[in-house]
């Protein structure tokens, strides 16, 4: 059904981007085959690097006309191998296109190209005074894939997720039309929200090649509490009492004592505190020091009273540092204590959150195998892994499945869904397709062939 | 064992503006802070405590306000501090600094060790911690990277030297300055905060000290005068290396050859 990379399409290619910008076969390093789970493996014909939204559309005009399938890729940082090239064709490569093109002080906006850095991102925005606040674990994963996946992070309970930052994206089409969708305007009641069906597609409807992003003014202060409970079941049980309070904090995430020492392990940075079980922590920002301390202190209080063992400040640079660096490296570092695992990406009603964590230890004493977790309490999304550790092929295989299809079904029963923020890709889909039935996966394919009707963005992914 | 832990006051922000005119720090909204590499000592006292029990002092020079890091350093785990604060102090040197803390350390009491951090991040000098082991008396080991044992009377200790890494002991009581980086220090604690009350500091002045000269404090103590604080250049210059990898490899080849760096 597709055709094959030929020497013509490589001169092509290399016509548009330049001899040095295209590899192919040999010398694509494996690294192209896979995303960071590595799961899911299948090496492209060819590799493009691209740098701008011409050479763009000029590649899907040849790879339409061709009937060659296209895979966009960022950094390569997504979990559920949805910039994997399953069909082998193009894999393009956005991290070139790397420029801030824009801060609009006026319309509190930054114009940006897909391949910018999470990172980047924010430090820009915080050098100019600004926030933008989606804040993904994963740091060195693109603008352009955090879009694609919708990416949340932590600081969603308070600010929303990448969607509700995007003001208006430059897309180029499977036939290679270049398309603005969405405009520097606050409000838009203009017919279907074409940018918000683009976001989340996973490179499945369009290649998005420039995004402008709205900003909020950076709070002044903010201040982390690291709260200490016996166990994991009353941490877990606070988080509904810390939302009643109607204090909102940035973020309220929990972590285990197994997981933190991973972290410590992996990162050879000791952790402040690893005295007990288990740990929630939140952030409050807000203008001034008094309105943070206020929040702070209602919640820490709170926290005392259902049973926290203290609760230990983080108000400083090295006191973030040294918390949130471990945060940030928990996916690492389950990774590496264990031979295999797989991740469920849940999003579960946050006042379910409690429930779903107790039965995913049940479910691990049941079967007999590890299943860590750690994530964002505050908004119900969890991140939770099945690890392999010493077990054969076979055992693995058994478990692994009778894990996923239990999780996945619990998380249904309680009104979840199945991805919180890392995306269906290749690896979710059937699990996506049971818990949506025919026809709303019936609208998404006929979206899809709206968009693109040779399927040759990225197919294989999401709803086919 | 008796432990004191020399700490600091410093600007919260590493991108502290200097008023170009007066050279002084523009400090006027800047929050500030404990120093950060204090941090480190307090961790290092509060593990001996732990280990062999008796209690953890602190001692800071400033004015008054500066007692929000005795009280943050009794939130992490010690026990009591003392501000040492009076305008006579204003406008020191490091060597009025080391004089002014010695002077004071010698009216709070006997300790078995005093702990500091390697320097602030203010005056980034790193020379208050021996000179008051001087003024003291006091042995003292500088760079410490690791605290080991205390057997004995003696303090036995690893310091990480410009090359080499060199194991010491040293007879008690004794002065060392640790290293940045050599552990995490314990967050302070919300449960311990809320019930602080003000009497785990004590304020003394100049009126406090046996050495009643006044000629060797603050800013007439001082043997060094500031002539001139500029804060250092930044170099923001970039130069982008284009075209494929051989013309970048040329390109850069050359552009070291040319700095000389090869």
């Amino acid at each position: 059904m597709y055709n094959k990379v030929l020497d013509t399409d490589i001169a092509a290619l290399k016509a548009i981007v330049g001899e040095f910008m295209v590899q192919v076969g040999d010398e694509i390093s494996e690294d192209y085959g896979h995303d960071e789970l590595g799961g899911i493996i299948s090496m492209p014909e060819v590799l493009v690097r691209a740098s701008s939204t011409e050479e763009i559309s000029a590649i899907m005009k040849h790879a339409y006309a061709r009937c060659i399938p296209v895979t966009v890729r960022g950094s390569g940082t997504g979990l559920v191998g949805a910039a994997v090239a399953l069909h082998g064709g193009i894999l393009l490569e956005t991290g070139r296109m790397n420029k801030i093109l824009e801060l609009d002080r006026e319309n509190l906006t930054v114009t940006v190209q897909p391949g910018v850095l999470l990172m980047e991102l924010a430090a820009f925005a915080e050098e100019n005074d600004f926030l933008y606040p989606p804040d993904p674990g994963e740091k060195s994963a693109t603008i352009g894939g955090n879009i694609s996946t919708n990416a949340g992070g932590m600081r969603a309970v308070k600010y929303g997720v990448t969607r509700d930052y995007v003001r208006a994206l430059t897309v180029v089409l499977p036939n290679g039309e270049i398309l603005n969708l969405g405009a520097k305007v606050a409000k838009n009641s203009s017919g279907y929200s074409l940018k918000d069906l683009i976001i989340g597609s996973e490179g499945t409807l369009a290649i998005i090649t420039e995004a402008v992003l709205k900003l909020v003014p950076l709070p002044k202060v903010s201040v982390s509490l690291l709260v200490p409970f016996p166990d994991m079941k009353s941490a877990i049980e606070a988080v509904p009492h810390i939302i009643r309070s109607k204090v909102i904090p940035t973020a309220i995430e929990y972590m285990s004592r197994d997981t933190i020492l991973f972290s410590e392990s992996y990162l050879g940075k000791k952790f402040p505190d690893t005295k007990n079980d288990a740990y929630i922590l939140l952030t409050f920002d807000g203008a001034t020091d008094a309105q943070v301390e206020a929040d702070m202190k209602i919640v820490a209080d709170l926290c005392l009273e259902i049973g926290a063992l203290d609760a230990y400040i983080v108000d400083t640079e090295e006191r973030k540092k040294s918390v949130w660096s471990a945060r940030g490296a928990f996916l690492e570092a389950i990774k590496a204590s264990t031979t295999e695992m797989d991740e469920c990406d849940v999003v579960v009603p946050v006042n379910k959150v409690d429930y779903f964590i107790k039965f995913t230890h049940a479910l691990a004493d049941e079967l007999g195998i590890r299943i860590p977790s750690f994530g964002h309490a505050g908004d119900g999304n969890l991140h939770i892994y099945v690890c392999r550790d010493g077990l054969d092929e076979e055992s693995w295989k058994k478990k692994l499945a009778e894990a996923f299809d239990r999780m996945y079904k619990t998380a249904e029963e309680i009104g979840g869904l199945v991805s919180g923020e890392h995306g269906i890709g290749y690896a979710k889909r059937e699990f996506l397709k049971r818990q949506y039935g025919e026809t709303p996966i019936a609208l998404m394919q006929g979206i899809k062939r709206a968009f693109d009707e040779k399927n040759i963005l990225n197919p294989g992914k999401i709803c086919y | 064992m008796k432990i004191l832990v020399c700490i600091k006051q410093v600007p919260g922000s590493s991108n502290v503006q200097v008023d170009p005119v007066t050279g002084v720090l523009i400090r006027s909204g800047i929050q500030n802070k404990m120093n950060p590499y204090d941090l480190y000592g307090i961790e290092v006292a509060l593990t001996l405590k732990e280990r062999y029990g008796g209690e953890v002092e602190l001692i800071t020079m400033g004015p008054p306000p500066a007692k929000a890091v005795i009280l943050e350093a009794v939130a992490m785990g010690a026990d009591r501090g003392t501000v040492l604060s009076d305008r006579k102090f204003a406008g020191a040197d490091v060597l009025a600094t080391a004089y002014t803390i010695s002077q004071g350390i010698k009216k709070c009491g006997e300790y078995d060790l005093i702990i500091c951090g390697k320097q602030t991040t203010d005056g980034d000098t790193a020379q208050v911690g021996a000179e008051v082991a001087e003024y003291l008396g006091l042995p003292n080991i500088s760079n410490v990277c690791s605290v080991d044992e205390v057997k004995d009377g003696r303090l036995y200790v690893t310091a990480a030297l410009d090359n080499k890494t060199v194991k010491e002991s040293v007879s008690l009581p004794c002065l060392i300055s640790v290293d940045g980086d050599i552990n995490t220090p314990r967050l302070p604690s919300y449960k311990v905060k809320r019930s602080l009350t003000d009497d785990v500091v004590s304020f003394l002045s100049f009126a406090d000290f046996s050495d009643q000269d006044p000629n060797h404090y603050g800013l007439n103590g001082s043997a060094t005068q500031v002539e001139r604080i500029f804060p250092p250049e930044k170099n923001t210059e970039k130069h982008t290396v284009s075209g494929n990898a051989d013309e970048q490899a040329a390109e850069l080849c050359a552009l070291i050859s040319k700095l000389k760096l090869i």
